[in-house]
């Protein structure tokens, strides 16, 4: 009888969620890129919050006998204009970059899904309403909606993620919407509301879960996204107030030194492009992980 | 089809009034006084009261939009707060030149994208497909201001990475022009740094769309009945395969004329994105207005051609 409860426990603690988790995970682990992509992810994350407190020198120490120098064992990266260590910079922005690129995908996720989920699942008017909104914000083309916002609001790094976070809206909305009508559907979700569960229990406790893996898979990507337009932005001198070290500002300093100082711009960028490059390899990753038929 | 075109114009119109009134809003979100804003610190109380009046600031929202709108419709956008130039005068001169350069762009990224997918495709899972798909998933990732600055910096200065410098006999032959606009050696450079992110989406998605018609039962049947492959790959497969990339190529050029913001700036271009950039600095607001204002018209008609285009393209899409 013991025995028998024994089992009974072990093939209970291996649910389906916990299976299909770890399905999930040999998938990912399996996918090398993905694998390069989520330890760069790691890595960017581990410079952004403990790179201040390794790093040894200021990032706004000026020193002007020590201007505009080339890579060097002193200066890994060189200094900039003002005799500053770009290396120190773009280890403090790291931390900066990964804020306005998290904050922003949160702001704009959690507005995005809040309305895709109302929309997909009272559908209507509601829909009609929501869906007409989203479609007015994706008829910005590119970068324009966010430059439109932060340009009238002001530039700092707060309207920077709020502008970048507005950019995001529709996209989630419109995944989540397309997620929540497919769920809705399903036989569960009505057996459910028989019983008289509420439309806020359907909502958080029976369709969010069923449609994390999309916003999980759009936020990873969105966040390569929102640095590439927070970087643009801060190159047209939209974003943090000089002088924070800021990887898009520190790039724009660099064009006028382009002739003789190029490192003051070829390692800022690089460093956009390693940053972005990683999350959209994980999150293509992610993808294919999650939802094997999504690979093609 | 005439109903389908019909119906498409007819869900436009509340997308180009959402449209009108988020630019409109603009102004209103501007924190404090719009017209202190725009007339800077230490105006005086005149000089701001002028402005407000210039711009009807004093009269309610309803009204303002009221007159805004009815301007707009008849092509009448206001005028510029710093030079008094009307800003349908000063979007025109500048319109053509914005629009060459994402019609450029869009070429190249379509020329490369599509080339790029195909040989992706057909050579799928082979050291051919996995370097074109590193090198598009760069193209996706790299800020496209940051490699204008690095095309400047090699092809106009003649500068290579880690202090080199191109040689004298090959610099003179791809030298290019670091700013303006009109000669082909002006236009090189940002076409390229314009239509790289694009060339590499559409790389990407050709090849995913090619994998999934080639997998068709179609196809395998072409191939069993002896079709040569160059056959079945360009006349079979890629034609239906382009169906979903010409979507994504209406989307890119869109995102071009966004993205000219940036590319106009770099290369110090005369056109609508860099005409943006200066309303910003300048606080133009009736400037900066107007050029969002035509710049997302020009993407709403440009996706509604797309749509259209469908029909042509594929006689199964349900128009319902």
């Amino acid at each position: 009888m013991e025995a028998q409860t024994s089992d009974f426990l072990t093939v209970k603690k291996s649910s389906p969620r916990i299976e299909a988790f770890k399905m999930f995970l040999k998938r990912l682990f399996k996918n090398k890129a993905a694998v390069i992509g989520g330890l760069i992810v790691i890595f960017i994350v581990f410079v952004g919050i403990f790179g201040p407190h390794l790093v040894k020198t200021d990032p706004y120490a000026q020193n002007l006998l020590n201007k505009l120098q080339p890579p060097s064992k002193e200066h890994w990266f060189g200094t900039d204009n003002f005799g500053r260590d770009i290396f120190t910079r773009i280890v403090y922005g790291t931390g900066l970059t990964l804020k306005v690129g998290f904050l922003s995908v949160l702001f704009g996720g959690v507005i995005g899904v809040i309305f895709g989920i109302v929309s997909g699942y009272y559908g209507g008017i509601i829909d009609t309403l929501i869906m007409r909104v989203m479609d007015v914000l994706l008829a910005f083309p590119g970068i324009l909606l966010a430059l439109a916002i932060v340009s009238v609001l002001g530039g700092s790094i707060t309207n920077v993620i709020i502008a970048v976070g507005i950019f995001s809206i529709p996209t989630f909305a419109r995944i989540v919407r397309g997620s929540t009508l497919e769920v809705r559907k399903l036989e569960y979700v009505d057996a459910i509301r028989a019983l008289g569960a509420s439309d806020m229990r359907i909502i958080f406790k029976h369709i969010l879960p069923n449609i994390l893996s999309p916003i999980i898979v759009q936020g990873t990507m969105r966040i390569a996204t929102a640095i590439l337009t927070a970087s643009g932005l801060a190159f047209l001198g939209l974003g943090a107030a000089p002088p924070t070290a800021e990887w898009g500002a520190m790039l724009s300093d660099g064009r006028s030194y382009m002739h003789n100082a190029s490192h003051m711009v070829l390692f800022p960028g690089m460093m956009i492009v390693i940053a972005v490059l990683a999350f959209n390899v994980f999150g293509d990753g992610l993808r294919d992980a999650l939802d094997p038929k999504m690979k093609q | 089809m005439t109903k389908y075109i019909i119906r498409r114009l007819l869900q436009t119109i509340p997308v180009l009034f959402g449209v009108s009134i988020l630019v409109f809003s603009l102004m209103f979100l501007i924190p404090g006084d719009a017209a202190q804003v725009i007339a800077g610190e230490g105006a005086s109380e005149q000089t701001i009261e002028n402005i407000r009046e210039k711009l009807g600031l004093n009269d309610p929202a309803y009204v303002q939009y009221g007159r805004f709108i009815t301007n707009a419709i008849q092509g009448d956008l206001g005028n510029s707060v710093r030079t008094g130039r009307s800003v349908m005068e000063e979007i025109e001169v500048r319109f053509w030149t914005t629009f060459e350069l994402a019609i450029y762009s869009t070429i190249l990224a379509v020329f490369i994208g599509l080339i790029a997918g195909v040989i992706s495709a057909v050579r799928h899972y082979t050291l051919t497909d996995v370097a074109i798909m590193i090198i598009a998933l760069f193209g996706l990732s790299m800020p496209n201001f940051w490699l204008g600055l690095m095309l400047i910096q090699w092809f106009a200065l003649g500068n290579l990475p880690f202090g080199l410098t191109m040689p004298d006999w090959l610099f003179n032959i791809v030298q290019m022009k670091p700013s303006g606009w009109g000669e082909w050696n002006q236009m090189v450079l940002p076409v390229i740094t314009l239509g790289t992110g694009g060339a590499a989406i559409i790389a990407r998605m050709t090849r995913s769309s090619m994998l999934e018609v080639i997998g068709q039962d179609y196809i395998r049947t072409a191939r069993a009945k002896g079709v040569s492959e160059r056959i079945v790959i360009y006349r079979h497969a890629l034609k239906n395969a382009l169906i979903p990339v010409v979507t994504v190529i209406g989307l890119e050029f869109g995102a071009f004329l966004g993205g000219a913001v940036l590319t106009e700036t770099i290369f110090a271009i005369n056109g609508m994105g860099r005409l943006t950039v200066t309303a910003i600095s300048q606080r133009d607001f009736p400037i900066l207005q107007g050029t969002i204002l035509v710049i997302s018209l020009l993407f709403v008609l440009v996706n509604l051609l797309v749509d259209i285009s469908y029909k042509f393209l594929n006689k199964r899409i349900d128009l319902n």
